[in-house]
Parts: structure tokens; C-alpha cells; sequence
């Protein structure tokens, strides 16, 4: 337990238990490889998610960055066909089910969750380090599948076409009903958590927004899972017998296979952003340094969400034949979301409005984050109306914006918890310099990157293709210049958090004097959250002094 | 926090292993039921993914469906419908006596609803290896020249899948009761405050019931 020991344990920061000799901080206590690997701890388990999300991340990064570098020229540039149709399937499977829909909950919802209810752990910790092993065996799975023969099929697995191909269907689509697992029991987890685990004081309007965020997630994930899971084993046992349930040939319904397929893959976008909107709610109040506007629109609007994301599916279907009727239903119903989510954009602007505002990190991304929502979401509500969307269906104006509303949202988010909680996490701080810098890069090649492409796509350019003529070239070549900006961006933050990580200035407890309730233990926590009993929480949870009224802080 | 509880059998139980997380005993079986019943909210929403299937090609195809629905042995659904139903009555039992302490009555109750979920089984192999042999088979597999409409084959897809799945849960619930059955046996565990294990083992094993009810009258009856 003494610091000297820590070596095992990354970024460890023994200058900060020094008052708290008989509880070391988590990072700490027990240093061999096993207690790391077989740790029940909410914290370790949710660092242990950081590195393999991270690890996929980068994984499917570098995928991206070769569909660029291959539409950079109008012909083949560097691979062949069938290469590139690997390659843009893994970027996909690979970002979207390995890295985008555990990132925030998985890390920053297992970490954070029980410190914010005041609970010790989550409800069932054994069943949350499954969770993670679970997911390490569908990903190890469907990236052998993968490397051993490859997907052609797209990330959304379109029957016919998935049921006939001769590449390895089979092990993939397995290891994503795999994940799916992790995902449900992370979900179960996290909700029976928020019901019988808040701490006495916490009732359910004075839980943090990231936790209502967390939990509509969860809620989401538990519901919509199941379907594909469903889904993803049928397509499977079509694909290895020749069972027919989607094979037109033997009265089989393709269409029925994208019914199934976006009852769960529509919501699974809210799985993605929820978590970041809590995020942003949580970096928005502590910078502003401003109570949350509207907290009670804020938390239900999360659920709102959740729900209506449920009935927003057939928008995908605009074109496969469905009754204009329908679609015009779908239509309507994909806007609703737009209604829950401009609460929330609201309510942040109102947040920030006569605040005292404290531009660090996690706020320069909060800016970022405002634009893409906005920009991807009104991006979104054009392609809900039927009209538009036939004209710009599977071009790269959809590409564009789900880009900017999944990932760039939720790329914003995750960078601003990575920053706003790290001192949380490891106890030490970053340079505050290189992370305004590499936000600025970010922010800037992100928009570099996919506006090109709504573009080129609002010009007629289709996804998923190999070569484009020659009028589309020039778009195409600022979209990848873009790419690099953005790749280089993340070089940045990802030198200057391991510096931060090995020898970082030790951060105190609550060096952005937020009034989280995650701020109120220790920096790292120790390993049971809190030193002593249960701690009980009679304030919001964003209460910050009015800045009009009294005293503002000095880092302003 | 709870003192040792003196059982109807005799023995001793044990005094329930309260986890460090947890605020009180109530709160961690709380949380344990409410993550079962969510868990089984998912195994439902499983299921319910073959029920629309079912439901589509039915209606794409309305002859095959009755036809290939007629040509199912009713009797033998019925009687393993019975069977299913009793096992979730023995399983119920379980959990009142591992409320009372009465261990042995516990694994004499999980027992016969193992053997009720064997003698289901085996049913199941009859029907199905009947199948295998006049070929009534899903999708490519099919065979049977007593039914020549379009869409039969789907129906024995959409019947495989779902009767496999479910017997894949009948399998899973048989572990699990197993489980409860050992720590009944060789432990006497159970007591008027530490059921949890047999009771959420009940739940499941309700569950495989249920969905079986919902199975049986849309695979045999409509």
C-alpha cells in the first residue's frame, strides 16, 4: 500500500493520501496484476473500460483514416475494392459497438454513478466486472472474424445481402450479440443502482443530470438490446443454414430485417448522445458556475428521449416502399426528438447566460459540443422530412450528419469528461494550454472534416462508394485534409494526458470548485468512495452561488 | 444485523451474507429482484422479436400458417403445455418452503421440477425428431410433400427458432435451479431472510413457463 509500490498501477498519485494513510485511495490499494483484473471496484473497472475503449477507438480511427486517404483521388488509391468495403465495415462496427455506445456510460457511468449517489459501489459488482469481460470476448470475436476473411456488408448488416455474402458473417455479427450482453447487463446494473442505492438526502429531483442521463440510457440499452440480439442471431443462423427468415427467395422480408434492425439501431444513437448530454450538463453548471437552468426539463427531456427515440425507427425506411402515410408518421415523430432536445440546448444557453463563465478545457469542448448538437440535430430534423430525404438518402449528407450529431456530440462529451474528471480520476492535473490548444484542432478539423461532406453529398455523392468522378475530388480532398487536423488533434491530448498521467501537479480535491457531488470525496477516491459512514447530501446538486449576489470566484 | 434463525428442520440457518455496498437487507433484495425483473423484461423483449416475425409472415402467408399449423402434434404440445405449467407450480412451492426454513422440502420442489423440465425435453425430441423425419424443416432444409404452399417453410423457421430458443431457457432455467437445489442440499441455506437465490431462480423458471404459454398457442392452436 505504500506509494513506492504503486508502480503496477497506472497513474497513481500517492502525493495526495497522505492524510488518509489508513485509506488509500483506489489506484493504490493492491497493486498486482490480479487485483486489477479480478476487481470488483466501480472505479477500477471503469478505468480498466478507459483503455480497451480507447485502445478500440484508436483501432477504428485509423480505419477512418484510411477511407480518407482512399477517397482522396476519384479511382483506387490505395486499396482495392473489397478492401475498402472491410474497411469501411470495421470503422463502423468497430466505432459504433466497441467505442461510441460503452464510451461515457461504461467509463465515466461506472465511475461516476455510485460517487454521485452516494453509494459504495454499484448494485451488482461482480455482475459489472462481467460486464467487461463480456465485452472484451464479443470484441476479441468479431475482430477475429474481422481479420480472418473480413465483413463486406456495412456495419447495418442489410439482409439479402448479409445472408448470401461468402465473407465472415458468422463470428461477427456473434460477437455483437456478444457485446450486446455487456450492454444490457451494464444497463440492468446501472438502473437498479439509481433505485436502491442514492445515499440519504438524494432524492430523485435531487439526483445529478448525469445520473437522470446515465439512467435513460440504461433504460434505452435495456429495452432496445434484446431486438438485436435477436436480430443479429437470426441473420447469423440464416447466414451459416439457410433458414430463409429474410431471404426474399424463400419469402423471406428484407424489410422486416430494417424494422427489426433500427427498432434497436435508431435508439441506439440516443445511447450515445444521452450520456453526453449529461456530461455537458455537468461541465455546463461547473463552469458556468451557475446552477443548472431548468433542472426538472432537463432530466425529463432525457426520458423523453428515450422514449420517443423508440418510435423514430422508420425513418430509416423512407425509401424501401412504405406508405407515404407512414413515413410521413416516422417523419413527425424523428422531430419530436428534436423538441426534447432543444429543451436541453436551451437550458444550457440558459445556464451560461449572465454566468461567471471559467473557459477551460471541458467548456471549450462544451462550445464545440453546442455546435455540433445543434448543427447535427437541424441537420437531422431536414432528413426526418420525407421530401428531403429521398434526394439525400444513402448519400453523404446522411453520413455528414450522423457524424456530427453521434460522434461529433459525443466525441465532444467524452473529451470533456476525460478532462473535466480527470483530476477526479487520477488526482493530478493536465497543462491547461495544450488542452485548450488540441480543442481548438479538434473542433476545427471535425468541421473540416464532415462539412465537405454534406457538400458533396447535397451535390449527389453516395456513401459507401469506392470511386466518385472526378467533379467530387476537390470536397473530398478538404474532407480528408480535415481528417489529419483532427488525427493530429488527438496526438495531442493523447501525449499531454500521459505526461499529465505520470507527472501531473497533484490537483487537490476539487480544483474546479465544482459543486458536484462526485467532488466531495477524496481525489482519487479511496476505495470504497468514502472515508467513514454514508454521507448524506442536503443541497442540489448544482448549487453555485449566484455570481450577481455574492462572491465570484477568483479564477475568473 | 439479522441473528441466526432456527429453521422448521431443525437446522440452523445461516445468518444472510449481507454484501459491504449495501445499506440494510431489504435494500440488497430489493435491488436483487428489481435487476431480475429486469433481466426477464429483456428476455421478453427477445422473444418478442420471433413474435413479430411470426406475426408478419402470417400474415404474408395465412394458408401455409394454418395448414403447417394443423400439421403439428396438438396432443403433445398439450401435454408438455401441462407439464411446463405444474414444474412452475412445483418452483412456486420451492420458494414458499425456502421461506420457512424447510430446506429438504426446497430440494424435493426443485427436484420434481427438474424432472418435469426433462420429461419436457424429451417430449420436445420426440416432436422434433419426428420432424427431422418427415421434413418439416426450415427454409432450405424443407422437405415435406404433404404441404406445398409457399411460405410453409418459413413456418417451420419461424417454429425452430422459436421452440429452440425457448428450449435453450428451459436448459438455462434447469441450471440455475440446479444451483439452488445443491446450496439447499448440502448447505441448508435457506431461511425466512435468505430465500433470494431460490426465489429468482423461481422467476426465471416462471419466465420460461410464460413465454412456452405464449409459444404454444400461437405455434399450435391458432
Amino acid at each position: 500500500m505504500t506509494p513506492s509500490s504503486s508502480i503496477a498501477s497506472p497513474g497513481a498519485a500517492p502525493a495526495h493520501d497522505e492524510h488518509h494513510d489508513h485509506h488509500p485511495n483506489y489506484l493504490v490499494d493492491g497493486t498486482t496484476i490480479k487485483s486489477w483484473l479480478l476487481t470488483v471496484d466501480h472505479k477500477r473497472i471503469g478505468l480498466m473500460f478507459l483503455f480497451w475503449v480507447l485502445l478500440f477507438f484508436l483501432v477504428g480511427g485509423i480505419f477512418a483514416l484510411l477511407i480518407r486517404v482512399e477517397l482522396l483521388t476519384p479511382g483506387p488509391t490505395i486499396m482495392d475494392a473489397m478492401t475498402y468495403n472491410r474497411t469501411f465495415t470495421l470503422h463502423g462496427l468497430v466505432m459504433i459497438f466497441l467505442f461510441m455506445i460503452p464510451a461515457i456510460p461504461a467509463v465515466f457511468g461506472n465511475f461516476m454513478l455510485p460517487l454521485m449517489l452516494g453509494a459504495k459501489d454499484v448494485a451488482f459488482p461482480r455482475l459489472n466486472l462481467l460486464s467487461l469481460y463480456i465485452y472484451l470476448a464479443g470484441a476479441m470475436l468479431a475482430l477475429w472474424g474481422m481479420l480472418n476473411g473480413g465483413l463486406d456488408t456495412g456495419w447495418t448488416f442489410y439482409a439479402p445481402y448479409s445472408t448470401h455474402t461468402t465473407t465472415t458473417v458468422a463470428p461477427v455479427l456473434f460477437g455483437a450479440f456478444i457485446i450486446g450482453f455487456s450492454s444490457i447487463v451494464t444497463g440492468i446494473n446501472f438502473i437498479v443502482t439509481t433505485h436502491t442505492m442514492r445515499a440519504p438526502g438524494i432524492t430523485w429531483f435531487k439526483m445529478p443530470l448525469f445520473v437522470w442521463a446515465i439512467y435513460a440510457t440504461s433504460c434505452i440499452q435495456v429495452l432496445a438490446t434484446p431486438v438485436i440480439g435477436l436480430l443479429l442471431v437470426l441473420v447469423t443462423v440464416e447466414n451459416l443454414f439457410g433458414f430463409g427468415m429474410f431471404d426474399p427467395a424463400r419469402g423471406g422480408d428484407p424489410v422486416l430485417f430494417q424494422h427489426l434492425f433500427w427498432f434497436y439501431s435508431h435508439p441506439a444513437v440516443y445511447i450515445m448522445v444521452l450520456p453526453a448530454f449529461g456530461v455537458m450538463s455537468e461541465v455546463v453548471a461547473a463552469f458556468s458556475r451557475k446552477n443548472i437552468f431548468g433542472y426538472r426539463a432537463v432530466a425529463y427531456s432525457s426520458l423523453g428521449i428515450a422514449f420517443v427515440g423508440f418510435f423514430a425507427w422508420g425513418h430509416h425506411m423512407f425509401v424501401s416502399g412504405q406508405s407515404t402515410f407512414v413515413g410521413g408518421l416516422f417523419g413527425v415523430l424523428t422531430m419530436l426528438v428534436g423538441v426534447f432536445t432543444a429543451i436541453k440546448v436551451f437550458n444550457w444557453v440558459g445556464t451560461v447566460y449572465k454566468g461567471a463563465v471559467d473557459f477551460k478545457t471541458p467548456f471549450a469542448y462544451f462550445c464545440g459540443f453546442l455546435f455540433f448538437t445543434v448543427f447535427g440535430g437541424m441537420t437531422g430534423i431536414a432528413l426526418g422530412t420525407v421530401s428531403l430525404d429521398v434526394p439525400w438518402h444513402d448519400t453523404y449528407f446522411v453520413v455528414a450528419h450522423f457524424h456530427f450529431i453521434m460522434v461529433g456530440a459525443t466525441i465532444m462529451a467524452f473529451l470533456a469528461a476525460l478532462h473535466y474528471w480527470f483530476p477526479k480520476m487520477f488526482g493530478r492535473t493536465y497543462h491547461e494550454g495544450w488542452g485548450l490548444v488540441s480543442a481548438a484542432l479538434i473542433i476545427l478539423g471535425f468541421n473540416a472534416t464532415f462539412i465537405p461532406q454534406f457538400l458533396v453529398g447535397n451535390n449527389g455523392m453516395p456513401r459507401r462508394y469506392y470511386e466518385y468522378p472526378e467533379r467530387f475530388q476537390a470536397l473530398n480532398v478538404a474532407s480528408t485534409a480535415g481528417a489529419s487536423l483532427l488525427a493530429f488533434g488527438f496526438v495531442i491530448i493523447a501525449m499531454y494526458l500521459t505526461y499529465a498521467l505520470l507527472y501531473g501537479r497533484a490537483s487537490g480535491k476539487n480544483p474546479w470548485r465544482s459543486k458536484g457531488y462526485e467532488w466531495l470525496t477524496e481525489s482519487p477516491p479511496p476505495t470504497h468512495n468514502f472515508v467513514g459512514p454514508q454521507p448524506t447530501y442536503p443541497e442540489e446538486p448544482h448549487f453555485y452561488v449566484d455570481p450577481k449576489k455574492a462572491e465570484v470566484p477568483d479564477a475568473v | 444485523m439479522q441473528s441466526s434463525v432456527s429453521t422448521a428442520d431443525g437446522t440452523v440457518a445461516p445468518v444472510p451474507r449481507l454484501a459491504m455496498h449495501f445499506a440494510s437487507l431489504e435494500v440488497q433484495n430489493h435491488a436483487a429482484r428489481l435487476g431480475m425483473w429486469l433481466f426477464l423484461a429483456t428476455e421478453i423483449l427477445l422473444f418478442a422479436g420471433l413474435f413479430v416475425c411470426y406475426g408478419v409472415y402470417r400474415f404474408l402467408f395465412p394458408e401455409a400458417w394454418a395448414a403447417s399449423s394443423r400439421s403439428l402434434d396438438l396432443t403433445m404440445g398439450t401435454v408438455n403445455t401441462i407439464v411446463l405449467i405444474t414444474s412452475s407450480l412445483t418452483a412456486a412451492l420451492a420458494v414458499h418452503y425456502a421461506k420457512e426454513g424447510k430446506n429438504k422440502m426446497v430440494v424435493v420442489q426443485i427436484a420434481l421440477t427438474l424432472l418435469m423440465a426433462v420429461g419436457f425435453l424429451v417430449i420436445k425430441y420426440f416432436e422434433y425428431s419426428h420432424k427431422f423425419h418427415v421434413g418439416t424443416l426450415p427454409g432450405r432444409f424443407y422437405f415435406y410433400e404433404g404441404i406445398q404452399l409457399p411460405g410453409a417453410p418459413m413456418y417451420f423457421t419461424v417454429y425452430f427458432c422459436s421452440t429452440a430458443l425457448h428450449g435453450l431457457h428451459v436448459i438455462i432455467g434447469m441450471i440455475v435451479l440446479t444451483f439452488a437445489m445443491v446450496r439447499a442440499w448440502r448447505k441448508a441455506d435457506f431461511g425466512p431472510n435468505n430465500y433470494t437465490m431460490v426465489e429468482l431462480g423461481s422467476m426465471y423458471w416462471h419466465l420460461v413457463d410464460l413465454v412456452w404459454i405464449f409459444l404454444f398457442p400461437m405455434l399450435y392452436l391458432v
